[in-house]
């Protein structure tokens, strides 16, 4: 039997694995293991949470607003977590830049807003679905929802971009600068 | 008729698709609605001349709005002058263009958006439809002027011809209103049928000439005319000559049936058309490049149409809409022409080019066939319509008409002088010049130049032709004797006063000419006492200098300062009216719940408390915690919706404050607090100030609150049937029916104001670093990147 040496008592909660990492993460002194293992399993939850929000807004305390910014949190939390990465891909190898969330959320609203017209029914009239689904029940669908999705985009990426500017940005602002004092 | 336009603009936007294969495609492709715009007018020919065919879109009825179409005579010669010029210009396009020229997509595209806007511009009967087109010209113009920015020149000429052709628009736009709401319509033929009198009606008619005025760049607007010669040869043919230009002059024509007989409305446009006519000529006679020759040329001729579309005068409108198309006809293949010299000499410079003319005889001669049309030489549509114009100011008469005819005749002179300028300047053998060596000009370039210049010798010879689109238009105007009602274009009218003039005109002006050097001193004498292109660069540097003074006064850059404008000017303006007008409602309870006391004090001492700290980021958590207990007071009224926003833009603040902390000191004093020193802390009576003015403000805003609430006079709007109608949206959550149904508008503005903050901010936050690295941060292609994510 191997003896391990013992972990210093400063060093206790830095993880060594990978699988709690959303993004990369190179300086091991930076990490916690209780953020990452949270920020692990609550992301998931916390956006189909966002997600029910959104879809329930109709009926319920919710919506696009609330929605997005629930799940703008769950990036958030990741970003805290994770650290270092660019806003753009915060906690995911799937990239999409901030501004074109922002754009296409406003876009899905404008669409959606304008969409009645080609009906022939004035902008931003709604219409209502009925539909039954064996085991869920009674579905009502409102094209209102398309622009609560709209709102919802947009404020996630509202959300990613102030991650960005503020997060990252400053971040790396930081580091530069101290770079510069320490440079000359 | 909607359709047509639509589809110009359609076609525009698909281009760069056709251009990225071929560019020559793109602008063959361009050149085909055009041309068919022009059959379109001809089809409709029968319709245009008798009762005019109409088509009214309505846009939004509800707000009364709807987008008025119309054809009449002078909307079908304006349609030959866009469509039928358009169409020639675009296929001279493909060939002016290189085949990979980099600018060709941008232009065929913007041409042909042009042409769209400016055919919705010609056929608009609604002035409010007329305006949106009229502006939509105005920026093809500043971007086709523009091209791709990369030149000092066109940046500054299309932002002189933007600048000053907005500024007209927006005056017009005032007076659209003025007229329609005083007309009680803003359809023109109901318009100009019932014109309204009025001193309102009077002013807008006046503003709406200010517009007229700037965009058929008339004395003292006319500078950014010639200055737009910066912009591709067909672009100044298509736009700067041959249409844009003259849309001051058309809507002068749609109004003047109404107006023409109002002082406010003639004296002005013929004071400044005659004004312009003789300006524009005299500076055409001493340019030495070609091209800025024929732009003070148009503005000469503007000045002229100006004059004879204000006349309100059977025969002067006759000659109206005769000059009218003889000059898109004369001077496109003009600058077509000047396009072609430059292409294969290199040069457009007076005294770099000689002997052109035996070089090139086709190129010559058709040359002088529109020369000689801009001139008024007999068998020339030019000619018909000058004989018309001073038939039609002789036979007035008084001293009104001989004013005008005398001025005409002045500036019909200097037009012959500048035409034989023009042709003696690109094509005669100059003693002591090298002839040039030209390349040969490809087909594609003469055979559109040929076109137009030949269709003025034809119309010219049948004058029957013209007189049959001129009469309907001139039809308007009531005939006050036999001479006007008889009145028709002809070449042999006898030996008459016009025909004199005429000839006095081409001898003079061809006396001019050969007396050149002489004028030519004599300008030089004169020099320049008044300049407009002066005028307008003083305008502008001075709105510059007064917007920097203003800036400064105004953006101190103090976050204290600006607060305490925007807490001032709350207290000031409701707060009188809350003074003089408020009534402490009866009803208002305390409390209405017993969970309402802990939040309150929880929000209550932290405010206090925040006062006092030194830190920030305890001042940061007590924030938190004001918007937190808030939060909770909302869910005790019984708000859930609002507290949930509450609650998760509360911890998103946080969160942006914390990230924000990382780079800000620990302490709100420099010092941790400890400082001694007096010049660090602020000093005592500003933090009184500060204090005063913040209590007063809290104070204010919660007495408003309370007062507001019982001030309700309708009955409330979200009671009986408005919770009623909210299933009827889809909605069981009445809340969420105002967001994304009855308020709908209202939300997918604000989420366009969210998303402008946050692109604002991040620009900010970001542009911030490269503007730290190095001087000239703002627009570095980095910077672009990392805005853009």
């Amino acid at each position: 039997m191997t003896t391990r040496e013992p972990v210093p008592f400063t060093q206790w909660d830095e993880p060594e694995g990978e699988w709690t990492l959303p993004g990369a993460c190179p300086v091991r002194s930076n990490r916690t293991l209780m953020l990452e293992a949270a920020a692990r399993f609550l992301f998931p939850t916390v956006l189909v949470f966002s997600v029910y929000l959104l879809i329930v807004g109709h009926y319920a305390p919710g919506g696009g607003f609330p929605g997005g910014l629930v799940a703008g949190l769950a990036f958030v939390l990741r970003y805290i977590a994770g650290g270092e990465s660019e806003g753009a891909e915060i906690g995911s190898r799937f990239v999409v830049r901030p501004p074109v969330l922002m754009g296409l959320g406003l876009l899905v609203a404008v669409v959606s807003a304008l969409a009645p017209v080609a009906f022939g029914a004035p902008v931003l009239a709604s219409a209502k679905v009925t539909f039954e689904i064996p085991l869920v029940g009674t579905v009502d669908l409102v094209s209102s929802l398309l622009i609560d999705i709209g709102v919802y985009l947009l404020i996630i990426g509202v959300v990613l971009d102030l991650l960005r500017s503020l997060g990252s940005g400053i971040e790396r602002d930081a580091r530069e600068a101290a770079g510069e004092e320490a440079g000359p | 008729m909607l359709a047509l336009v639509v589809a110009h603009l359609v076609v525009a936007a698909l281009l760069p698709l056709v251009s990225r294969r071929s560019r020559r495609a793109a602008f063959g492709i361009a050149a085909v609605l055009p041309a068919a715009t022009l059959v379109w007018g001809v089809v409709h020919l029968g319709a245009a001349l008798g009762p005019g065919l109409e088509e009214t879109v309505t846009w939004s009825a509800a707000l009364d709005l709807e987008l008025g179409f119309r054809l009449d005579a002078l909307g079908l010669v304006m349609i030959v002058l866009v469509g039928g010029l358009g169409a020639l210009i675009l296929a001279y396009s493909a060939w002016y263009f290189g085949k990979d020229s980099r600018d060709a997509p941008r232009n065929s595209a913007l041409l042909l958006a042009f042409a769209g806007a400016m055919l919705g511009l010609v056929l608009a009967d609604d002035l409010l439809t007329l305006y949106v087109f009229w502006e939509l010209t105005s920026i093809a113009s500043f971007l086709l002027v523009g091209q791709g920015g990369l030149h000092r020149a066109n940046r500054r000429a299309a932002v002189q011809a933007l600048l000053v052709t907005v500024f007209g628009g927006l005056a017009m736009l005032l007076g659209i209103v003025f007229v329609g709401e005083s007309a009680g319509s803003y359809r023109i033929s109901e318009i100009v049928a019932a014109p309204p009198v009025c001193g309102l009606a009077a002013t807008g008619v006046a503003l709406i000439l200010v517009g007229a005025l700037t965009k058929s760049a008339q004395a003292p607007f006319h500078p950014w005319l010639p200055a737009a010669m910066a912009a591709p040869t067909p672009v100044s043919a298509y736009l700067h000559a041959a249409s844009m230009v003259k849309a001051g002059v058309v809507l002068v024509g749609r109004l003047s049936p109404g107006f023409a007989d109002r002082a406010e409305w003639w004296v002005p446009i013929a004071l400044l058309g005659l004004v312009t006519m003789l300006i524009g000529g005299w500076r055409a006679l001493h340019e030495t490049d070609l091209k800025r020759l024929l732009a003070f040329g148009t503005v000469s001729q503007l000045g002229f149409l100006m004059v004879l579309f204000g006349s309100g005068d059977r025969i002067g409108e006759i000659a109206a809409l005769t000059m009218l198309l003889a000059h898109g006809l004369f001077k496109a293949p003009l600058f077509m022409v000047v396009g072609i010299v430059d292409k294969v000499t290199g040069t457009r410079e007076v005294g770099a080019l000689s002997g052109l003319g035996r070089r090139l005889p086709g190129l010559a001669v058709a040359a002088v066939l529109a020369a000689a049309s801009m001139a008024g030489v007999p068998f020339l549509l030019g000619f018909l319509g000058k004989e018309a114009a001073f038939e039609a100011f002789v036979h007035q008469g008084g001293a009104r008409g001989w004013v005008l005819a005398l001025g005409l005749l002045t500036g019909s002179i200097l037009t012959v002088a500048y035409s034989a300028r023009f042709l003696w300047g690109a094509f005669a053998d100059k003693p002591g010049l090298e002839p040039v060596d030209p390349k040969r000009p490809a087909p594609g370039l003469l055979v559109p130049t040929w076109t137009a210049a030949v269709a003025g010798l034809v119309l010219g010879c049948i004058p029957p032709l013209v007189n049959a689109l001129a009469q309907p238009y001139a039809a308007a105007y009531p005939a006050t004797d036999a001479t006007e009602a008889d009145y028709h274009l002809a070449l042999w009218h006898g030996l008459s006063l016009p025909l004199l003039f005429s000839a006095v005109a081409l001898a003079v002006g061809l006396a001019l000419h050969v007396g050149r050097d002489r004028i030519t001193g004599l300008h030089r004498a004169l020099g320049h006492p008044l300049s407009a292109q002066r005028g307008y660069e003083v305008v502008v540097a001075g709105l510059e200098r007064a917007a920097t003074q203003v800036t400064g006064r105004v953006q101190v850059g103090s976050l204290p300062v600006y607060l305490g404008v925007l807490l001032c000017t709350v207290l000031v303006l409701p707060g009188i009216a809350l003074i003089t007008g408020g009534v402490w409602p009866r009803d208002q309870s305390l409390v209405s719940s017993l969970l309402q006391l802990p939040l309150g004090l929880i929000v209550v001492v932290a405010a206090l408390a925040l006062t006092r700290v030194r830190r920030r980021f305890t001042a940061v958590l007590l924030v938190g915690a004001i918007g937190y207990g808030i939060g909770g007071l909302f869910v005790v009224d019984g708000a859930p919706d609002l507290a949930l926003a509450q609650f998760l833009v509360e911890t998103l603040t946080l969160v942006a404050f914390v990230f924000v902390l990382r780079r800000l000191p620990a302490h709100f004093d420099p010092d941790g607090g400890t400082a001694t020193a007096p010049g660090n802390r602020p000093r005592r009576g500003v933090e009184m100030r500060k204090a005063v003015l913040a209590t007063v403000a809290g104070v204010f805003v919660a007495v408003a609150g309370v007062v507001l609430s019982g001030a309700r006079q309708q009955p409330p709007a979200a009671s009986g049937e408005f919770v009623a109608r909210a299933p009827e949206a889809g909605a069981d959550n009445v809340i969420a029916a105002i967001l994304v149904d009855f308020r709908a508008l209202d939300t997918v503005g604000e989420i366009t104001v969210l998303l402008i903050a946050a692109a604002g901010t991040a620009s900010l936050v970001l542009a911030t670093r490269f503007d730290r690295r190095r001087k000239a941060g703002g627009g570095t292609p980095e910077h672009e990147k990392e805005v853009l994510g």
